[in-house]
């Protein structure tokens, strides 16, 4: 292999891993916040769920941050595309990440407006939520490009069967990772409510993966010939089984463990349909944007490499010691 | 409405609101730091209640900051496609290292001086504390890296009308970098020292928590005392390097319409760029040369010497120029006078001085906003100086009417949040040190 297309390829692991990680990470807070409502009943219980994603959403949310500035660097021709493209769909998750971030420090002090602040939060972690996947799923079964690799279409564009459907199945596998972190880190009425509500989320997870694949057949049928698409399914159904055993055994560790490895199968299934496209074109795959005409140069590639290779290893070190700082069962101290 | 012009100023609200925070982050990190040292050192209560204060205020500064922080890292995609396309070969690569080796330190631990405090040992609050301090000042050093590459480019080669990576060393300390990098800091710690001081001279003045406030106000101005004094330094060679690398910059600064030898210091004036006059003029003769060259009559150049679409507008990088170096003069003044004081130990009893160190709380976010809008309105018509212009690098996809909505949807949240901000901040002073958090 080619020094750079060794460097293409390691960068669209490497952005792959970035934004997976986001997604298991912030996933169970955007999760959690989505289903707040669901969650808690009053202000206690509350603070019991806001309590449990406090010391972390910063850190998670880092993942996004880092893997946004990893696409613009390694591809800047796909970066450029998919967010001047999709202006009005990326203000809308900017507006909703604003409140998302400053909601529950808002709640917490601002006491008269409680009600305002926990549906921001609400909100601000349901809209992400949603039209992550919707983008995700434009990118996959593609949008319309000009030579000039710009977006010639509309937001309506975006709103599409496919991306749709990949839309709610990224809102409900976000859902399955609230539902199950929520149940692993409290306990008591919060426990009792992620318990009562965990199957309907569960069984709404499978409904979407259905509703995707019925897409897929219709608008990608090509991508079904992929064994490694097949694979990922495989494992990322497996694990959807083995999250409610491990719930209804109260498993709660594993249970969530094994929705995070459902959505990384998902994960596996975009890895392998995009693989070596980065935002399909529609109609035309001569105008697809590629990992090989998107990239930056050789030597970007390798010092940014070299960045990720020593830094990535150091932060994931660091993050998996804070979690076991607040491992156990959110406390509240009055 | 032009495209370009809105998202100019679109930009220029996010990143103008997002600026109030990191700068205080800087200065409040700084002190927690210095705070949980002399806890570490000497164990006693009230080092430890001090600092779980000033953490509850970070706690919601540091929100905010993020909140604003990724709209404008997304910006660069969504408001200027062709920047990215054209030097994100370049720009790209300092934001990425900024979030794996900065941004993920400083956010990592700050749940740890958040939450952390009784689960983890002494020693290792401390250096939690650390390195929320480190993380916050590395980030700043990634993004006044990507923003000094803008101002003085360099280890870039043009291939294919795009900028291309060369030597890396030489783009991260390009000519600018570490002159900058240091003023912002001194900026930040500035920033921060003086608004603790505030919130210290408040109590003192109202005569609460006595032992608490004393101790945040000595740490706080000794900081600042240095923090000023030094800004003036390198407030000085930031100028140098100015005149030296943009030249047209400096000429807008200064309103030197023609290219002079000896040229005046200008202390005041009214610039008229359509007729290249500038009104009311109070200048010292020869200053400019002397500070840029050392040499009173060493030739500086004026705007003549630039093509009408390559010389910055003169009025706003003008006025924002001079007002900031009359607050950083302030700043130095009211540096001598706190260490006066403190030596005199009046600091925290003279009601004068209280009462002034409340009113200067928001006065280094003028000097903050000031020097940025000096900075990046004196580099027009450039987004990256003499590389390319920033009406060729907005998104070519995006109408006018769309960033005129999100323009105005930024605007009312960004107020909104302000408007919040302030409220929560007074309340939480109001509530004062000692007060109970929720959480582990």
């Amino acid at each position: 292999m080619e020094t750079l297309t060794f460097l293409q390829t390691s960068w669209f692991a490497l952005i792959g891993a970035l934004l997976a990680g986001y997604a298991l990470l912030d996933g169970f807070d955007l999760g959690a916040g989505s289903l707040l409502p669901f969650l808690a009943a009053d202000d206690e219980e509350k603070l019991v769920v806001f309590n449990s994603i406090w010391p972390f959403w910063d850190g998670n949310e880092v993942w996004l941050v880092t893997g946004g500035a990893a696409l613009f660097a390694a591809f800047p021709h796909a970066y450029a595309t998919v967010f001047s493209g999709f202006y009005l769909a990326f203000m809308l998750v900017l507006f909703a990440l604003i409140f998302r971030a400053v909601s529950m420090e808002f709640w917490y002090y601002d006491e008269k407006r409680r009600g305002l602040w926990s549906a921001a939060f609400v909100a601000g972690s349901l809209l992400p939520s949603l039209l992550y996947g919707v983008a995700l799923g434009n990118v996959m079964v593609g949008i319309p490009l000009a030579e000039s690799m710009e977006f010639t279409g509309n937001f309506f564009t975006l709103l599409r069967p496919y991306p749709l459907a990949i839309g709610l199945l990224g809102l409900f596998a976000i859902l399955l990772q609230g539902v199950t972190y929520i149940a692993m880190k409290t306990d008591g009425a919060v426990q009792n409510r992620a318990r009562s509500i965990f199957g309907r989320v569960w069984g709404l997870f499978i409904a979407a993966m259905a509703l995707s694949f019925a897409a897929t057949i219709v608008y990608m049928p090509e991508s079904l010939s992929n064994p490694l698409v097949w694979i990922s399914a495989a494992v990322s159904i497996a694990a959807w089984l083995l999250c409610r055993l491990f719930a209804s055994g109260g498993k709660t560790g594993l249970s969530f463990a094994m929705s995070s490895l459902a959505l990384l199968g998902l994960w596996g299934i975009v890895g392998a349909t995009q693989f070596p496209n980065l935002v399909r074109a529609t109609g035309n795959a001569s105008l697809n944007i590629t990992l090989y005409n998107a990239s930056s140069s050789e030597k970007t590639l390798w010092v940014m490499l070299y960045i990720a290779l020593i830094g990535m290893p150091i932060v994931i070190f660091y993050t998996f010691y804070v979690y076991r700082i607040f491992r156990g069962k959110v406390m509240i101290t009055k | 409405m032009d495209v370009v012009l809105l998202s100019r100023i679109q930009f220029a609200v996010a990143a103008g609101f997002h600026f109030i925070f990191p700068p205080l982050t800087l200065g409040i990190t700084l002190v927690i730091l210095v705070i949980e040292t002399l806890f570490l050192k000497s164990g006693e209560e009230i080092y430890k209640t001090i600092s779980a204060f000033l953490i509850k205020i970070l706690g919601l500064i540091f929100a905010l900051g993020v909140a604003t922080g990724i709209v404008l890292e997304f910006s660069f995609g969504t408001n200027w496609a062709q920047y990215s396309r054209l030097v994100g070969d370049i720009f790209g690569a300092p934001l990425a290292a900024e979030g794996i080796l900065a941004f993920f330190l400083e956010s990592v631990f700050l749940g740890v001086l958040l939450f952390g405090r009784n689960r983890v040992s002494r020693r290792m609050y401390w250096v939690s504390a650390f390195l929320v301090f480190l993380g916050s000042h590395l980030s700043g050093f990634w993004i006044i890296i990507a923003n000094s590459w803008m101002q003085t480019p360099a280890g870039f080669a043009i291939e294919g009308g795009r900028a291309v990576l060369t030597d890396f060393n030489a783009a991260v300390f390009n000519p600018s970098t570490v002159i900058r990098f240091l003023h912002t800091m001194l900026a930040g710690w500035i920033t921060g020292t003086l608004f603790l001081a505030g919130i210290a001279a408040w109590y003192l003045l109202n005569k609460r928590h006595e032992a608490m406030p004393k101790i945040i106000m000595k740490i706080s101005l000794i900081i600042f005392i240095f923090s000023a004094l030094a800004q003036f330094a390198s407030g000085h060679s930031s100028s140098v390097q100015v005149a030296k690398t943009q030249p047209e910059k400096m000429a807008a600064f200064e309103a030197l319409w023609k290219t002079t030898e000896g040229a005046p210091l200008s202390l005041f004036g009214i610039p008229v760029e359509s007729e290249r006059k500038t009104y009311l003029e109070v200048s010292i003769p020869k200053l400019l040369s002397l500070l840029v060259h050392f040499d009173p009559n060493a030739k500086i150049m004026g705007l003549d010497e630039f093509g009408p679409d390559e010389r910055p507008p003169v009025l706003l990088p003008f006025m924002s120029y001079h007002v900031m170096i009359a607050l950083g003069s302030l700043f130095a003044l009211l540096a001598v006078l706190s260490a006066f004081m403190l030596i005199r130990q009046t600091a925290y009893a003279s009601k004068w001085f209280l009462v002034s160190m409340i009113a200067a709380i928001s006065l280094p976010h003028l000097a903050n906003e000031f020097g940025w809008i000096s900075a990046e309105v004196g580099r027009q018509p450039w987004a990256v100086y003499r590389v390319l212009k920033t009406a060729d690098a907005v998104s070519v996809v995006v109408p006018a009417w769309q960033v005129l909505f999100s323009l105005i949807m930024f605007s009312m949240i960004y107020l909104l949040l302000f408007t919040v901000f302030v409220a929560i901040l007074l309340k939480i002073v109001k509530k004062g040190p000692g007060a109970k958090a929720g959480g582990y």
